[in-house]
This record gives C-alpha cells, structure tokens and sequence, in this order.
C-alpha cells in the first residue's frame, strides 16, 4: 500500500511489520521519533512488543542483548552522541552474535554542537563489527531494516546491523513509501529462532573469559561471517525483489557508469542529488556515473574492483573525515582498487558535514574536476574539502 | 538424626577459580540454594567473570549471561521483556554484581530498573573495593580503610567518607523489597533469597561478602569476620518492605574495634579514629532501630 | 578443539569446572577427626569450594580434596575442633 510518511515513520513501521517483540529505546535528535512511534503502537496494541524505556543508549543496547539470549527479535534507533555511548556494547552485541537491527539517524558528533547530518557517527563504530547499510530514500529505509533481520538472523551470519539513514534530509521529510502488507512479510521473514538462546535443559555462561589460546579464533569466526553476510545481502535482495519487486540485489548500486569516464561513489541521500547532477552531466554530453555504494560493512572490494575496472578515474565523496587521508569510504575504496593503483585515480571529496547542504552544482563541479583528472591524468590533491570557505572558494 | 539446615542441591561447581576462602563465592552457593535451578543470572565484568573460570568451563549450573560492568540493571530489564515478551512467567531473573559495578558505574542502569519496576532481584556481593582489579577504593569502601588507591601515604589519604547508602538510595527509588545478608548467617539468607523470589518488582539484596586478600585477613576467617560485622553493628541484618523495616538479628554485643582490628585494611587506625568509627556505627544502629518493628523473614 | 572451525558461534561454556582440580592450590589440609565429629555440618555450610560433601544426612561430613583449595574456614567454624589444618608436606 502505498504511504507517505518520513524516513523515521517508515523505520518504525518497518520494526512493526517484522514483529519485533523487545523494543529498547532512548530519545535523541533526530532518531526520537522513531521510539515515539513505536511506543503509540505498542500503546495502542498495533504491536505486540515490550517496550523498554531505557535510561541510556548504553543501556538500550545492554537491555538488547539481554533480550536476545532469550531468543527475542530486538529492535532499537539512536543517531550521533547515543550511538558514541552506545560503543561499548556494540562491540559486545557483535562479538556475542546478537542480531540486533537498528536504524541509526546519522548526526554530526559535538562540538561544534550540531543536530543535522553527516556519517560521522557511524564512521566511528565502523570497526565494532556490525553491517552497515545505507538509505537513499524513505523506501530503502523500510525495505533495508526488513532485509537486515533476514541476514542478521541467518545461521551463518548471527552479526548485528546498523540501517543509516540520513539525519532531517530522510528522517524528517515525507516522501512515497510502498508498504507491504504484514502477511507478505511474515513469507519473507520468518520468526527468530537462534541456536543460541538460554536454554534450562543445557544451562550455559555465555560470555565466558577466553584466553589467548582461543581468543584470536572467536575473533576470526566473526570476521567470517562478516565477509559470508555479502552473498547473503545479495540473495536476501534477490529475494526481496520476487516478493515486492523493488531490487537490491547489489551492494554497489550503478548509476549510468557502463561506459563512463569518470564515476562518483556516494553512500546515503546525497546519492540521489548526485544522480541527478550525473542526468545533467550527462544531457551535455559528460560520460558520468554514480556508484551508490549501500553497503559499507561489510565492505563490497569485489564490486568496487570491477568498477574499477571499467572507469578508470573515481571519486569518492565522503560525509565524514577520518584525521588521517580523506573519509572513511574514501580509505576503503583506494585499499580496494590498490591491486590497480597504476590505471585507476582515486580522489576523495569531504562535504556535506554537520548538514552543510550538499547541492546538484557542487556535484557538478566535482562531476568536472574528476573528467578534467582524467583527461590529464593527473591530480592536485587526493582530497578536497568541497565548498569550504577558504577565501579562494575554487567551487 | 543429624540434620542439613540448607537445602542440598549444589548450583556451584566445584573447580571454580574463587581465592580461598572467597566470601563471594560461598555466597554464590547459597544464593542458588535459595534460588534454585530455574534462575538466569546476568553479570558484569567483577571477580565472578573470573570465579567462574575460563571458557569453555563455567562455574555455574545455571544459565549465565556477561556483560559489561555498568549494564546489570539494563540487561536484567532485557531478560525479563523477552520472558514477558514470550509469555515465561516461572523464571527469576537475578541480577549479580559487585558493589563498584553497583554503587558507582552501574548505578544509573540499576537506578532505571527500580524505575521500570522490572521484576527481577539484583544481589550485590559487596567485598567493598574493586578487587578484581587488584583492590582500589569504591563507593562501598568503608571510612578510613585502606586500599591501593586510598593508600595512607604521607597525607592519610584513607577512605575518607562512609560507604554510599546504597539500600536507601534504592528505597527512596521504589525498590519492591531490600533486605542485607551476611554469608555468616546462611539460614537467614537463604530465608531471605527465598521470599524474595515471592516478591513482583525489583529486589534487592545487599549481601556482605568477606574478602580475603583485599580486607587483609587469614582465608580461614572470612566467615568469621563477616559474623563480627554484624555483632558489632556494622552490617546489621534487616528487611524492608511496604515501607516497613524488620531487624532480624538483633545481636549488637561486640565493639567496633574488634571487627576492625581483625584486619589488615584497618591496621593503622588510631585510637580517635575507632571512637569516631564507634560513634557513627551507635547512631547508624539506633537510627535504623527507630524504624523497625516485628519480625521479619527468618523471625 | 584443533581449528577455528571447531569453535561454537559465540563465547558460551560447554562443561563445567569440575574437571578444574583446584585441590592443587593447597598448602593445608582439613582433616576431619569423627571422633569429635558431631555432624552438625558447620563445615558443609560454609565451605566456598563445595568440596565438605555429606552423602546423606547423618553421614560424617567428608572432604574432596581434588577441589578443597585448603581456605580453613571449615577448622575455623567447626564447634567442636574436629577439623585440623595440618600442612600438606608434612603428609607422607
């Protein structure tokens, strides 16, 4: 049926049509409305869930995890300074194999104190070991967190997953979203029943103290299974497009770059701006693409190398900064493409942070600094801060 | 014929990693004496991460979930959501956690769970300091002991303020039932144990839990000097409930001294110093004294 | 356990500490006199290590010493004095 809701609203129904049942939840700006929904729903009996009003994010995800060994379907959002003191248990949640789904709002972190969007937040928990997947729009946001409890539940994978969507730019504004019915959705997703679970007949520690001897092998096992969740993503698509016909079946979304010069890798609602900035490039006759990339963790290397592959100068915006060289995606994708580090140039753009809103012009213009690299074949900086004021204002 | 006066059933392995003369560890077995095996208790990194030995081992017959050191009362919310959530209503839930992990980091989380009024019973083994981490002051650390970060040294710097009044605090939050217990006195405790498990809403017990190398005392005392808490005043033994508080052992005969004498923690105390000890312990008594009437769960 | 691949999913036990033999950590040994013995089972009560086993009531208590870590709680407590602590190398 279709809707038309926010990226939140949608979020929360999506948590409602895979019948949550422990629900763990704290407010922050802008994922609050998120567990407001979700409690008038549980309010009003159109869920049955126990919904637990938490006194932390820390705590949201501790409570979670409780849940979980019970063998419940859990469910929490949280965005920026929530996620950060949520860090801690994240580690946890993963290394006991909890499936846990959450969206996360994504939000700048303070200071300077600001409540809009950038991928900060989540960038910072890249390495606790959960998926992380990326919406363009409210649509995706719904499908994606259905999708995850599919692969997070799935027996080899058992790894929790965060669905980002980008803070106000989604989570505030209301667009069309498709919903299934919940029947539909109870065929493709099919209750949580774990092998691990608390169990009176073989009773358990879980959580034990590992030494060094077996430590590294656990850790191992959960880097397994990150790298397995990639086939899993991609039949959980391949599923999800028979039964509702909308596909995502990659985890590199490819916009128009089968025979471009120059492609842009973009991750959350900035992919669509800069599909639109590519339609107009592409009107005046520049061969550019977009590379959606919708999932970071795990991280799609094989799909990255092939468009590498094929268009031999690549850029990647970034809405967050690593300290180190360029974003976060950026780091990634030239590790990916190092094997062909002799024909393929990689350059990293910064923007959009702290919700400095990011523009089809600004596309346009990295759109013409990547054709003009790979014209020359070669490159001032690796990475740019796009519309910085800096006095010369080259954008 | 001779008598057991507890119940047989063991929920503690034997083999487990607990120091000798561990008060937390006998308190463990007679906790699950009164507890029985359809319990699930969640603990936070505290010398139990440890007690119950390394994987794959375990120390405990019954299930056990880790987590980290300030979740006890958020996790204990979590655990029993799902068994609402999936209609188990004949398991209890036991939170269990040291007094660091209670009284300083994990007080917000247990805070919540008395506010969420989650039906569960939270016991603090409290061997007042961080001992797994080799002894450092916390919250429950009583006045003027010593540990490696109250040290003495040159400037006195001893434990320099009570213990935190961790049963009032949790009273004044909503608690469903409070009751301390000593491993010296395990009829009492397991009488205790038992009605809690009777009890809907959050309980907590308060359980005083001797400490061999970090109270400085010979391993064959740890009974002993936890029973001296008690006769001198120190930890009395009461129960509250309905706003109602009940003493139940009554045996304030011994001086403080003796109780602080007896270990390696209090050595350097001087003469002024026990007096002051002496005096807060007689007023603590008859203040609490004032507010009980009756006789409570183990008469 | 040889590989990875041996390993459960997650971090949970699969046995107890029984087969731990902590009776290795002792340097006393509680011997219990049944002469003076009166099976109040004191010694049972507030044993940390589980290692005071009474079979059946009425039994005199006896002690595991594959696990007893030799605490003295036991000869500490004991009413009548039955129990001994007696240094594990002075045993022949």
């Amino acid at each position: 049926m279709l809707d038309l809701m926010t990226g939140n609203a949608a979020a929360a129904k999506a948590a409602m049509l895979a019948r949550v049942e422990v629900i763990a939840a704290y407010p922050i700006t802008p994922q609050t409305s998120i567990s407001e929904k979700l409690a008038e729903m549980v309010a009003n009996g159109e869920m049955n869930a126990k919904y637990i009003k938490v006194e932390s994010e820390h705590s949201a995800m501790a409570a979670l995890i409780g849940a979980s060994y019970i063998g419940a379907r859990t469910f929490t959002a949280t965005s920026s300074q929530g996620l950060a003191l949520m860090h801690e248990m994240l580690f946890w949640a993963s290394g006991a194999r909890r499936p846990i789904v959450m969206p996360v709002v994504s939000r700048a972190l303070g200071p300077p104190w600001n409540i809009w969007t950038d991928h900060m937040d989540v960038m910072g928990e890249r390495d606790t070991g959960w998926m992380q997947l990326f919406c363009e729009n409210n649509q995706e946001t719904l499908d994606l967190i259905l999708m995850a409890y599919r692969v997070a539940e799935d027996k080899d994978i058992m790894l929790p997953a965060m669905i980002i969507e980008d803070g106000f730019i989604l989570s505030h504004t209301f667009e069309k979203v498709d919903v299934p019915a919940i029947e539909e959705i109870d065929f493709y997703l099919h209750p949580f029943n774990p092998d691990v679970k608390v169990n009176f007949r073989k009773p358990r520690r879980y959580g034990s103290l590992v030494m060094p001897d077996w430590a590294m092998e656990f850790r191992y096992n959960n880097a397994l299974a990150m790298e397995k969740a990639k086939k899993k993503w991609v039949e959980a698509g391949i599923a999800f497009k028979k039964a509702f016909g909308r596909d995502y079946s990659s985890l590199v979304e490819l916009y128009r770059c089968e025979d471009a010069d120059v492609a842009l890798i973009v991750a959350g609602s900035a992919a669509g701006t800069a599909k639109v900035s590519a339609d107009r490039m592409r009107e005046r006759g520049r061969k550019v693409g977009v590379a959606k990339l919708r999932a970071f963790r795990p991280f799609p290397t094989e799909e990255v190398m092939r468009l590498g592959e094929g268009v031999r100068t690549i850029g990647v915006f970034d809405r967050s900064y690593t300290f180190a060289q360029g974003g976060a995606i950026y780091g990634e994708v030239r590790n990916a493409l190092y094997p062909m580090a002799s024909d393929v140039r990689v350059k990293g753009y910064i923007g959009g942070l702290g919700g400095r809103d990011i523009t089809e012009a600004e596309f346009e213009k990295m759109f013409e600094d990547l054709l003009a690299i790979a014209k020359s074949g070669s490159m001032s900086k690796d990475v740019e801060w796009v519309a910085l004021k800096d006095g010369s204002y080259r954008w | 014929m001779p008598r057991l006066t507890l119940p047989k059933d063991e929920l503690v392995s034997k083999g487990h990693s607990g120091c000798a003369g561990c008060g937390a560890t006998l308190l463990a077995r007679l906790c699950l004496k009164a507890l029985g095996p359809k319990t699930i208790i969640n603990s936070p990194a505290c010398c139990w991460s440890v007690v119950q030995g390394v994987w794959p081992r375990a120390a405990l017959k019954v299930p056990v979930i880790d987590h980290a050191f300030e979740c006890t009362g958020a996790v204990s919310s979590g655990i029993r959501a799902a068994l609402d959530a999936k209609g188990i209503d004949d398991v209890i839930v036991v939170g269990w956690a040291g007094d660091g992990g209670t009284v300083d980091i994990g007080l917000q989380a247990l805070s919540g769970a008395v506010d969420r009024r989650t039906d569960f019973i939270y016991i603090m083994y409290d061997n007042e300091a961080y001992m797994n981490t080799g002894i450092q002051c916390s919250g429950c650390t009583p006045l003027y002991a010593w540990t490696n970060t109250t040290p003495g040294g040159k400037n006195q710097e001893w434990k320099q303020v009570a213990k935190k009044p961790i049963m009032e605090m949790l009273i004044s939050n909503g608690i469903a039932y409070g009751a301390t217990v000593s491993i010296a006195y395990p009829e009492d405790l397991v009488t205790k144990v038992k009605k809690a498990k009777t009890i809907r809403g959050t309980k907590f017990i308060h359980a005083l839990s001797s400490c061999p190398p970090g109270w400085k005392i010979p391993s064959s005392k740890s009974v002993e000097v936890a029973r001296l808490a008690t006769q001198t005043g120190i930890f009395p033994l009461y129960e509250y409930e309905n706003g109602a508080y009940v003493l139940n052992k009554d045996v304030k005969t011994k001086p403080v001294e003796e109780y602080l004498m007896s270990q390696g923690r209090f050595k350097h105390l001087t003469p002024a110093m026990i007096a002051e000890v002496q005096r807060r312990v007689d007023e603590d008594y008859a203040a609490l004294k004032a507010k009980c009437k009756g006789a409570g769960a183990s008469g | 356990m040889e590989t990875y691949r041996d390993l459960p999913q997650s971090t949970y036990s699969l046995q107890t500490t029984e087969s731990v033999r902590t009776g290795t950590w002792r340097t006393f040994r509680p011997i219990i006199d049944t002469k003076k013995c009166t099976r109040c089972y004191t010694c049972w009560k507030f044993c940390p290590d589980v290692s005071i086993e009474v079979r059946e009531e009425g039994e005199y208590p006896r002690v595991d010493y594959d696990h007893c870590k030799g605490c003295g709680i036991c000869a500490n407590e004991c009413p009548t004095g039955a129990i001994e602590m007696v240094r594990e190398d002075s045993i022949c």
